[in-house]
Parts: structure tokens; sequence; C-alpha cells
């Protein structure tokens, strides 16, 4: 098993360099300058300066080969670093990855628009797993019931409607109409007495309501199927001629086993829920990393997106080994040698 | 065998199953006795009813879309079709084990074995933990599994057929129950597992003095088992009789089929052979004998009425209109 992990983890890393390539390559191709946004008063040659002091006229190749350094090695040094308070190699002239367009280090903001979107994200992640496992279950236990009938209903609508239109729909209900909730995310907020809190689980309602229906949907959907499949199992039967109760059959038996895919895909989906937030950030105007995501596209900050891109692939990849090993740890007859 | 009093009155079973095709007929109206200590074998084609009259006993069929609609099953003074499943369910894997085709899906398989034989006994007995485990150990060792401690620790997909199979026995045998019904026990197996697997249920019956329910398609496993036969034809028990008076003497043209058209008892091996025709349609229940259009002997009442399961000798019943030994109709028609 330990073995299976550092070999896993070993293949990882040439999977991450060819990624890390890929977006280059793409982003290289990509029309953009540093000198973009300044403004076009600036003389040519203090263009040219600036261009060269970002290292923008060395070849492709090391400019990655660079990039490489700073994103495998600085990077993470600097994380450690901060993360500990030590102070490893020349830490103070560390060179960074330096965003082009506030010329601040990349994952210095990135960390500091990672609570919003982990907030939002997370809280509605969590509470898609509470509400679509039980759900999943109860509805497979039983099928074609009133609750299960609902439940399809209800989850086939929040699968189908897209987050840009569900979101859209409660602004205009619950915010213009209603005047319940906040239409946006005020990130500044600082909570510090009940009356704040409550702001901010007002601003996150809507958001975190939008995101969960779409999460849970498909959540359930997999779960009740996975219950379904083995409901019908000679090992259930075998179960309840044991003399066992529904619970303890449900439970211990029929849980067991079909929730060995159901967390395998929650592992899956949580590099993709960033992805989904992009949309739901842009709607409810919170200030997290889709938003940044957008705003680096738009300003051309090949660095940012660069980083925030190479980021989300390292989630996949990490969440995919993550998937695979606990895969392992549940399922006995998985072997790995 | 000396009179004895059943353990087990089963009366006028009818199970159905109501599926989008319409209503399957699984069972229409089986009745039939089990003694203490006796050795039962069921036989039929794959598809007569064994497994569903059997299941429909414990209430073990999948409701729905199965519903037992008639019948009676006394055990131990109480009817299980009636009883409230809470008490049922001391009944099941308590008093009455089951043991399934194939043990390989019939196990749970992220599930230690140790866990699944001690599951019975944490439902069933009060044994502290320690006893409990010396009881599976115990268990483990009487059905000839080796290294006995270890093997709880093991999963299902870790042994072998026959030693999966072992396990599902002494998972039936766990809290002594009076009943044990094997539902095809064999089938899945080799032929040298099976007859490893028949000793042990052979020898274990001698040792426990439970009774046994042998659901089997093959007659060979059962002439040397059981003390009496059940023959079952499109969810009908159509003859009933000791062990050798079955094979000697078979009063029903289906049993006289199964066992090749002219029983022959030195000839050895005998197998199930081939009747020709199709089992019986189940989505009508049957108003006229359901083995009339494969029947070699058939007239015309038989198209007209199903003739009841009637004693035609000392304990030897059956549902048959003709009458084998005088080669004419029976009952005077
Ligand atoms: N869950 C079910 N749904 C519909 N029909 C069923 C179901 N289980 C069994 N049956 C039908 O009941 C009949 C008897 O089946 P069974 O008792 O399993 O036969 P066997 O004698 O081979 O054990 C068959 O025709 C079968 O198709
Ligand atoms: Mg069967």
């Amino acid at each position: 098993m330990a073995q299976y992990v550092i070999r896993r983890i070993l293949f990882a890393i040439p999977t991450l360099v060819v990624i890390s390539l890929i977006i280059f390559a793409i982003l290289d191709l990509a029309p953009g300058d540093p000198t973009s946004q300044l403004p076009l008063t600036l003389p040519a040659e203090v263009r040219e300066q600036i261009r060269e002091s970002l290292g923008f006229n060395d070849p492709f190749i090391i400019q990655w080969l660079k990039w490489m350094q700073l994103m495998f090695i600085n990077e993470p040094l600097h994380i450690i670093d901060s993360i500990f308070n030590t102070c490893i190699g020349d830490c103070e002239s560390r060179a960074r990855i330096i965003s082009w367009s506030s010329r601040a280090p990349a994952v210095d903001i990135i960390f500091q628009r990672l609570p919003q979107t982990l907030w939002v994200l997370g809280a509605s992640f969590v509470l898609g797993i509470l509400i679509a496992i039980p759900v999943g279950i109860i509805s497979a236990y039983k099928q074609y019931s009133a609750f299960d009938n609902i439940g399809t209903f209800v989850t086939m609508i929040g699968y189908s409607a897209p987050t840009f239109f569900t979101g859209i729909l409660a602004i205009i209900v619950f915010s213009v109409w209603l005047g319940w909730f906040p239409s946006f995310y005020d990130s500044t907020l600082v909570v510090n007495s009940w009356d704040t809190f409550l702001a901010h689980v007002k601003q996150m309602a809507m958001p975190v309501a939008v995101l969960t229906l779409f999460n849970t949907a498909a959540l359930s959907r997999f779960t009740r199927a996975s219950v379904l499949d083995n409901l019908n199992e000679d090992y259930v039967r075998t179960a309840r001629s044991k003399g066992l109760g529904e619970t303890m059959v449900v439970t211990t038996h029929v849980m067991r086993n079909s929730l060995i895919p159901v967390v395998t895909l929650i592992a899956l989906q949580i590099p993709g829920i960033f992805a989904g937030a992009i949309i739901t950030e842009q709607i409810f105007r919170i200030n997290g990393l889709g938003a940044l995501l957008i705003t680096a596209i738009g300003q051309a900050d090949v660095p940012m997106v660069q980083t925030l891109t190479f980021m989300f692939a390292f989630l996949i990849v990490v969440f995919n080994l993550i998937a695979d090993v606990t895969y392992g740890i549940l399922d006995p007859r998985i072997r790995y040698d | 065998m000396t009179a004895q009093s059943p353990i087990l009155e089963v009366k006028d079973l009818e199970t159905q199953f109501h599926t989008q095709d319409g209503t399957v007929h699984a069972v229409n109206g089986v009745s039939f006795d089990l003694n203490s200590g006796e050795f039962l074998g069921v036989v039929g084609e794959s598809g007569s009813g064994k497994s569903v009259t059997m299941m429909s006993l414990l209430r073990l069929i999948p409701m729905p879309p199965g519903k037992i609609v008639a019948g009676q099953a006394m055990f131990e003074g109480r009817d299980l079709l009636t009883l409230e499943l809470e008490d049922l369910r001391t009944v099941r894997g308590g008093r009455i084990g089951f043991i399934f085709q194939d043990p390989l899906t019939s196990l749970n398989p992220v599930l230690t074995i140790g866990f699944q034989i001690m599951e019975s006994l944490h439902i069933h007995t009060k044994l502290s933990d320690e006893k409990r485990e010396a009881r599976a150990i115990e268990l483990l060792q009487l059905v000839g599994i080796p290294g006995a401690k270890k093997r709880l620790e093991s999963y299902p997909h870790e042994l072998s057929g026959g030693m999966r199979q072992r396990v599902m026995i002494a998972m039936s045998l766990a809290c002594s129950p009076r009943v044990i019904i094997a539902d095809e026990p064999t089938t899945a197996l080799d032929v040298t597992i099976q007859a490893q697997i028949i000793e042990i249920i052979r020898d274990l019956r001698e040792k426990l003095g439970t009774a046994v329910i042998w659901i089997t398609h093959d007659l060979g496993v059962i002439a040397g088992l059981a003390d009496r036969v059940l023959v079952m034809y499109g969810g009908l028990i159509v003859e009933e009789a000791p062990v050798g008076e079955l094979y000697a003497n078979p009063q029903h043209p289906y049993t006289e089929g199964l066992l090749g058209s002219i029983p022959r008892l030195d000839q050895k091996g005998m197998q199930l052979i081939n009747i020709k025709g199709q089992p019986p349609s189940l989505y009508q229940k049957p108003d006229s004998c359901p083995f009339a259009p494969r029947c070699p002997y058939v007239f015309d009442r038989c198209r007209e009425e199903n003739p009841p399961l009637l004693e035609v000798k000392m304990g030897h019943s059956t549902a048959c209109w003709w009458d084998m030994d005088n080669q004419r109709p029976r009952y005077g028609s």
C-alpha cells in the first residue's frame, strides 16, 4: 500500500511537468505583454527594459524552466516558510512569481482570495454531501415512493439547471422582489459581532444554496444508483436471513458497499467545484479565486493565469490520487501489487 | 421412520410476483410438513418455485414485487407468515438457518468472515465478545476450515468457492437452528467440492440432529441423503414420497421423466434428463394440470381439472389423474 502511494506520487511529478508545459505553451501563444496595462505615454525604451527585466525576451524554453523553478521550488519553500515561520535558504531575496497587473506575488494574492472561495464552496460542498447521501439512500430504499419521486424531480431540476440560471433567478426572487438577501457578496465584511455574523450568513445563503442544489443533485443520484445496485445483491438477502433488522442491513451491509464509489466520486469532485465556482462567483460578485482568474484573463496577466491554472491542475492530480487510495482502503478486494 | 410430530407445517402457500409483464404465479398452494431431524429433499426443474417457496416461509422474497397471497406456516406454534417482523427476525438465523446457492455473491464482499459469522451470534445470543469469537472459531472448525482463527480476518474473495460455502454453512449453524434450508448449496461448485459439502452436511446433521430442507435439481444428490422428497412443478408439489419409494415407484409422469423415462435403479448416476417441451407459463394460475402439455399419459380430464395432491399409498402422494401402476385413469374418471 505505502509502496503504491509512493509510486503514484512519483508518477504524478512527470504528469505535473507535462501539464505545466502545456499551460505555459498555450499562454505563450496567446497575445499578451507585461506592459500593455501601463500608460501609453511610457517611452519605448522603458517598455523594453521592463520586458527584459521580467525575462519576457528569453527563449520559450528558458522562460518555462525559470517558471518551473519558481513554481516547483521557490513557491513551495515560501509556503513552508510562512507556515512554520522558518527561513530556508535565501528566504529574503527568493524570487517569486509576480503578477503583471498588481506587481505582487501571485501566490500571495491567491491566498488572500482563497478564504472567500473556500467559505462558499466548502459550505456548499459539505452541505451537499450531508444532504445528498441520506437522500440518495432513502430514495433507493424506498424506490418509487413519494419521497423518491419528489427527490427525482428536484434533483433533475438541480442537475439540469445551470448555476448561472438558478443564481440569477435566486437574485431576482430573493434580492430584488423579496429583499431577503443581498445580491452580492461583501468580502470586506469582518465578522466580530452577532449582527455581522448574521450579515455574513445572509450573504452566503444564496450562493451556497445555488451551488448546493447543483452538487446535491448529481451526488444524490449517484448514491441512489449505487445503493439500488447493492439492495438487490444476494448478500443483502443473506443479511436478512440471519435476522438483521432493516436499519442494520442498510447501514452495515448496503452502505458499506455502496458508499465506496460515492466517496471516490466526492474526492474526484473537489477540484471540479473550484472550476464550478468561477461562474457562481461571477454571478454573486464574490471576490474569490474564480473572480481572480476571470480578472487576470481580462488583463492578460499571464503569470497569474498560469499559477491559478496550474494550481487547479495540481488539485486534480492530488485528488485523483486520494480517490484511488481511499478506494483501496475501503474495498478489500483491491490489491496493489 | 417412526411417526414424528412435524416442527414445520406449511399449508396452502401461495406467492405471486406482480411485475410489469403481469402476475407471476410462482407458488400456487403448496402444503407440506417437516419432521424434526428429518432430511427433506425438494427437486424440480429450475423455475418450478422451489426457492420462492422456501424463501416465502421466512418472508425473504423481495416485497414488492413479491406477495405472499395465502397460506400458513406453523413453526414452534406460531405462523411465520403473519408473525410480527420483530419476532420473525428471531426465527431467521436463530431457529431457521439459510444456506444460499452462490457463496460468492451471498457473502458480503467488504466484511470479514469473522464479522459475518459473529453478527448472527450478536443478534441472537448474549455471548460476550470473547465467547463469540471462540464460537466462530469452533464453527469454522466444525465445517472443516483449516487455520480457523486466522480465517476470521479473511475476506470472502480470499477463499475458494468450497471454503466460502463452508463459511455459509458455519454461518447458518451459528445459533444452533432447528431447521436448515439449503437452496442448491452445491450447484455453483465443482463436482469434487460438491461431494465434500454434501459430506459435511450429512455429518453435521448426524451430530446436531438439525432438520434439513435440501433444494436441488439433481436427483442423484438427493438419493443418498434425503429421508423424503418433494417434487415441484409449476409452483405446485406434484409428488411426495419417501426417497426409496419415489425412485422405485414414481407416481407422477413428471417424476418419471426426471428419473429418465423408465426408472431403472440399477442404472448408475441417475441424472436429470431433459423432458420435452417448455416449463409452464406462470402468468396464469393453473386451472388444469400444468404438466399436461408435456405429459405422455395426458387425457381429457387433465386439460379440464388440476389434480389435487392425494395420498395413493402409505406416505406417497401424487397430483395426477393417471394411475401409473395400472395404466388407467385414477379416481374412477
Ligand atoms: N423477484 C422476482 N420477480 C419476478 N418473478 C420472480 C422473482 N423471483 C422469482 N420469480 C419467478 O418465480 C418463479 C419460481 O422461481 P424460483 O422459486 O426461483 O424457481 P426455482 O425452482 O428454480 O428455485 C420463476 O418463474 C421466477 O421467474
Ligand atoms: Mg432456485
